[in-house]
């Protein structure tokens, strides 16, 4: 019955992605032009000369001379086949483009997910167990720092105190001799020497968001009869809190799995404009500034993919976990 | 001996600084083996006081005074008193679950509903009497048996969501119970239950007492069942206590006034006709409501009912699909051929067990479920409507004269609205007059319910629950409608308050020739309101009689089984508990044959024995006889 469950979701995902695709490929279209007019506009606004010939050559080749509907097949019929298209600015296939930064920005991601947990779990648990003392208050109050200032400020506010207490620059995420080096064991030493500022900055919002959100699902589920029920047996209130109100918080945590996959993949990109820090967010945001359409239209499927994928996981792991949703019927009316 | 020695206890609750006495200076003792009820309304204190017994005050609570000595019976000469001991150390740990078990009002939220029962009950035994998991399973699986699980292997993976309100309360006793503790305290134990299962239950923990020989702190404000369970009685009020004695005492020669005037407040089956009952505190007092405007001339037969409702049927499909399991899809009936009329100026009264379909038939009514089949006539004297056929504006302008109470006064009033707003609402949904006419009459209806007019600046936040239900009937009469249906509107309220609220809708229903559809499990709140009751069994009318006839001579066994299973305040009228069936008083395998279903055979119909008292059984059974 999992399975052909599983199997049910995975077919409602074709629709889905269907309907993304024709989106996302309607929306870069939507601007006047394309990339080969805007390049063209810059060179000669710069007074250069631009080779027409070569343009138009480009503009065959990638069939730009054709209507938007063909342009679209062609490029989802690539994407099936794993073929990412051709990203103009670069003048490499996407896959190249986007490959060493997609690595670098799930490190990121990924650290600052487990950073956001391991602060956000403890705290949240103490304030809603010490709800209105002064440690409740007091950690609220930074956690509303924390997500009430704007990334990009707090970047550039620990890029300068760091540069006065440390004395050194903390842009990028890895040493410049580093930079499009295969992946090594001092390679990745330096990402995690440059890593901690922006899992700081960057998690920063998420951790305080997590811990209001946690603060408030355990104050609900404190509330509750069973807990009282629990701590009526005799158990320790440690052991009840794990078993009963935690467990029962723990929902809204699995159901956000589905939102944490696509942010892995892209990164804050603004925190990563004022680090220059070289993933994927910077990318996609130049792409989509100068109409690279193959490259912002793949790398924008790729994240709808994942997004699509982890509302799967979470509601996969909510129905093995909460055997509400696993053996309670559905009413029709 | 005593098990449990409660001594000039004080306990104090420290709210936004302002420290307030909830319990002051209270003695009871429990003796071994022995039922103590504790009885007082919602706010005495009485439920603070379990609480400190257990040592899970909340945290504004503090005990201030006082003792509370614990003597096990196990350890001879051991005593321990409970109020020194810290919140939570070992000492009152090992009490709680071991030595006293609790089991609470709400079976439902008591259980968590990821763990299966028997997990739940093995942390309670391993807790306090850590032993192999083959031996504890077995040990558990004895106890769920006792408490009335039919396979007890199998219940030990249910989840409480899996179970009837009745089952999940048996796993709650078989929860407390499994350490066999020497005192069990229940807190309103029964109050969430219906009659039958509640008689159900009792029982079982009056058989489980005998057995493990523990005492019981009883709980509760329902004077029936402490004159069926308790062997001593403490009435507490305002944090004091008014009166203890054994039961014989307090019923049979009561002396403090608030005990008399606690009796007096709730209604029960020996009320002459006429009487009335007597509220703890009288409300305010109100001048007669105005009449409501004279009816149009009469075109059409005066003598038509009201509402007629013919051969409704309602079904829900449920599609239960079991994550790893096979899908099912069954077919609940809801409603199955209900009819009946409500004549002018009536009070229709409608009981039922939970799941009987009252609350959907009202939906019915009411246009919030579209039914499968049937047909409801409503005739205002004017016109004569076909409620299920109204569609759009004609929908719109028939709303008014059909309003509803509700049962819960907390969530039915908006909290972001003054009452000003809510009762303005209709009104101005159905454009009654301009804005100073719509004040006006918002001003008429708060002293029509007893509300000061003062109060319509605030929010609903700010009134107890018997105002606020006062604030739902003047917003259900804002409309002036012609039939209002009332769905369990006091189940939610106290004793005392109950009265109030009970009085005030008969003087309303006096003054403004109102016709009421009154829904509720309590027979006996439908014996004072009703002038004759209608009960349904699984989505069926299974009696109707005129309210007398019903409670002296019912013919169908449900409706028997119902007023059997109601507990009296009276120490010479004690339930018989076996009566009940297992399966509640609607199983219908313990119906005789001339009331059952029988798919095969005959269609069961509605028989008349005259004077309006109808009963559904076999055509040609002689149900006489069998009454």
């Amino acid at each position: 019955m999992l399975l052909s469950y599983i199997f049910k979701r995975i077919l409602v995902m074709i629709p889905t992605l269907f309907i993304t695709s024709v989106l996302i490929f309607t929306v870069i279209n939507l601007p006047e032009g394309d990339y080969f007019e805007t390049m063209v506009a810059e060179m000669q606004a710069q007074g250069e000369k631009a080779d027409m010939s070569r343009v138009e050559f480009l503009k065959k080749e990638y069939g730009f001379d054709k209507p938007p509907v063909e342009r679209y097949f062609w490029w989802v019929t690539g994407l099936l086949r794993g073929d990412m298209g051709y990203s103009f600015e670069y003048q490499l296939p996407v896959r190249d483009v986007v490959g060493d930064r997609l690595l670098l920005t799930m490190i990121v991601s990924f650290f600052t997910i487990i950073f956001t947990w391991i602060v956000a779990f403890p705290i949240g648990i103490y304030s809603a167990t010490h709800q209105y003392s002064w440690g409740d208050y007091g950690l609220t109050f930074i956690g509303l720092l924390g997500l009430a200032v704007p990334h990009f400020l707090l970047a550039l506010i620990f890029l300068y105190f760091a540069n006065i207490w440390f004395g050194t620059s903390i842009g990028g995420l890895v040493d410049p001799q580093y930079l499009n080096q295969p992946m090594s064991w001092a390679k990745f030493k330096s990402v995690l020497e440059h890593l901690w500022i922006p899992v700081i900055i960057i998690g920063a919002g998420g951790t305080a968001g997590m811990i209001r959100k946690l603060r408030a699902n355990l104050l609900d589920e404190l509330q509750k009869q069973y807990y009282v029920t629990a701590r009526a047996k005799g158990l320790p209130p440690g052991k009840a809190l794990r078993k009963y109100p935690l467990r029962m918080a723990l929902n809204f945590f699995i159901s956000d799995i589905g939102d944490i996959l696509p942010s892995i993949v892209s990164g804050a990109e603004i925190v990563a404009i004022v680090l220059s820090l070289q993933t994927t967010g910077p990318l996609l945001i130049r792409a989509l500034q100068s109409q690279d359409m193959y490259l912002a239209g793949s790398f924008l499927m790729f994240l709808s993919f994942l997004t699509v994928i982890g509302v799967l996981i979470s509601d996969i792991a909510l129905a093995i976990l909460d055997p509400r949703i696993r053996l309670q019927g559905t009413a029709t009316k | 001996m005593n098990i449990l020695e409660i001594n000039d206890l004080r306990i104090g609750f420290t709210i936004h600084g302002f420290a307030r006495d909830v319990v002051k200076g209270v003695d009871f003792r429990i003796p071994a083996g022995r039922t103590v009820a504790l009885v007082g309304e919602s706010g005495s204190g009485k439920s603070v006081i379990s609480q400190a017994i257990m040592g899970l005050l909340p945290r504004a609570g503090a005990v201030t005074g006082g003792s509370i000595l614990f003597r096990d019976p196990q350890e001879k000469g051991a005593v321990i008193d409970i109020a020194t001991l810290p919140a939570e150390g070992k000492e009152i740990r090992d009490l709680r679950g071991g030595r006293i078990g609790m089991i609470f009002q709400e079976p439902m939220s008591s259980l968590s509903p990821v763990h299966t029962i028997g997990n739940q009950i093995e942390e309670a035994l391993q807790l306090h009497r850590p032993m192999p998991k083959p031996e504890a399973r077995a040990l558990i699986e004895a106890m769920l048996k006792r408490v009335g699980f039919k396979d007890p292997a199998r219940a030990y993976d249910f989840y409480s969501f899996e179970l009837s309100g009745g089952l999940r309360q048996r796993a709650m006793l078989a929860m407390a119970l499994i350490c066999q503790p020497a005192l069990l305290i229940a807190d309103e134990p029964t109050t969430a239950l219906d009659v039958t299962i509640q008689a159900q239950v009792l029982d079982l923990m009056r058989d489980l007492q005998a057995e493990m020989g523990m005492a019981i702190l009883l709980i509760t404000h329902d004077l029936g069942v402490v004159a069926n369970m308790a062997d001593e009685v403490v009435v507490i009020y305002h944090g004091e206590i008014m009166e203890s004695g054994s039961a014989e005492d307090i019923f049979r020669r009561p002396q403090h006034p608030y005990l008399k005037a606690l009796l007096k407040a709730s209604p029960h089956f020996d009320m002459q006709e006429g009487e009335r009952l007597v509220a703890l505190r009288e409300a305010r007092p109100r001048a007669p409501a105005t009449p409501k405007p004279a009816p149009a001339p009469q075109s059409r037969d005066q003598r038509a009912p009201l509402l007629a409702v013919r051969n409704v049927h309602k079904t829900y499909t449920t599609h239960s699909s079991r994550f790893f399991g096979k899908g099912t899809t069954s077919t609940v009936t809801a409603v199955n051929d209900v009819s009946f009329d409500i004549e002018r100026g009536e009070c229709l009264g409608l009981v039922g067990e939970s799941g009987c379909g009252k609350t959907t038939l009202s939906k019915v009514i009411m246009r919030a479920v579209t039914p499968d089949s049937g047909q409801i006539r409503f005739d205002d004297g004017k016109d004569c409507v076909d409620i299920l056929s109204l569609q759009g504006e004609e929908l719109r302008r028939f709303r008014p004269k059909l309003q509803m109470i509700f049962q819960d006064p907390v969530s039915s009033l908006s909290p972001r609205m003054t009452v000003m707003n809510i009762l303005r609402e209709p009104l101005v949904i159905h454009e009654r007059g301009d804005g100073a006419e719509q004040t006006a009459r918002v001003k008429a209806l708060m002293d029509d319910v007893g509300l000061d007019q003062r109060f319509l600046s605030r929010y609903p936040h700010s009134f107890s629950g018997g105002q606020r239900q006062r604030i739902g009937i003047a917003r259900a009469l804002a409309l002036d409608p012609e039939l209002i249906i009332c769905d369990e509107p006091v189940s939610a309220l106290d004793v005392s308050v109950q009265a109030q609220i009970l009085n005030l809708l008969k003087d309303l229903q006096a003054e403004r020739g109102l016709t009421f559809l009154f829904i509720s499990h309590n027979l006996a709140v439908v014996n004072y309101m009703a002038d004759r009751i209608a009960v349904m069994a699984n989505g069926r009318i299974v009696e109707l009689a005129p309210r007398h006839t019903l409670f002296t001579a019912p013919v169908h066994p449900y409706t028997k089984a119902l007023l059997k299973s109601v507990p009296f305040a009276d120490l010479d009228r004690k339930l018989d508990f076996k009566l009940a069936a297992p399966g509640g008083a609607s199983d219908t395998r313990h119906w005789p044959a001339s009331f059952k279903p029988d798919p095969e055979g005959e269609a069961l119909a509605h028989l008349d024995l005259g004077a309006g008292h109808l009963v559904l059984a076999k055509p040609g059974a002689d149900v006489r006889e069998l009454a």
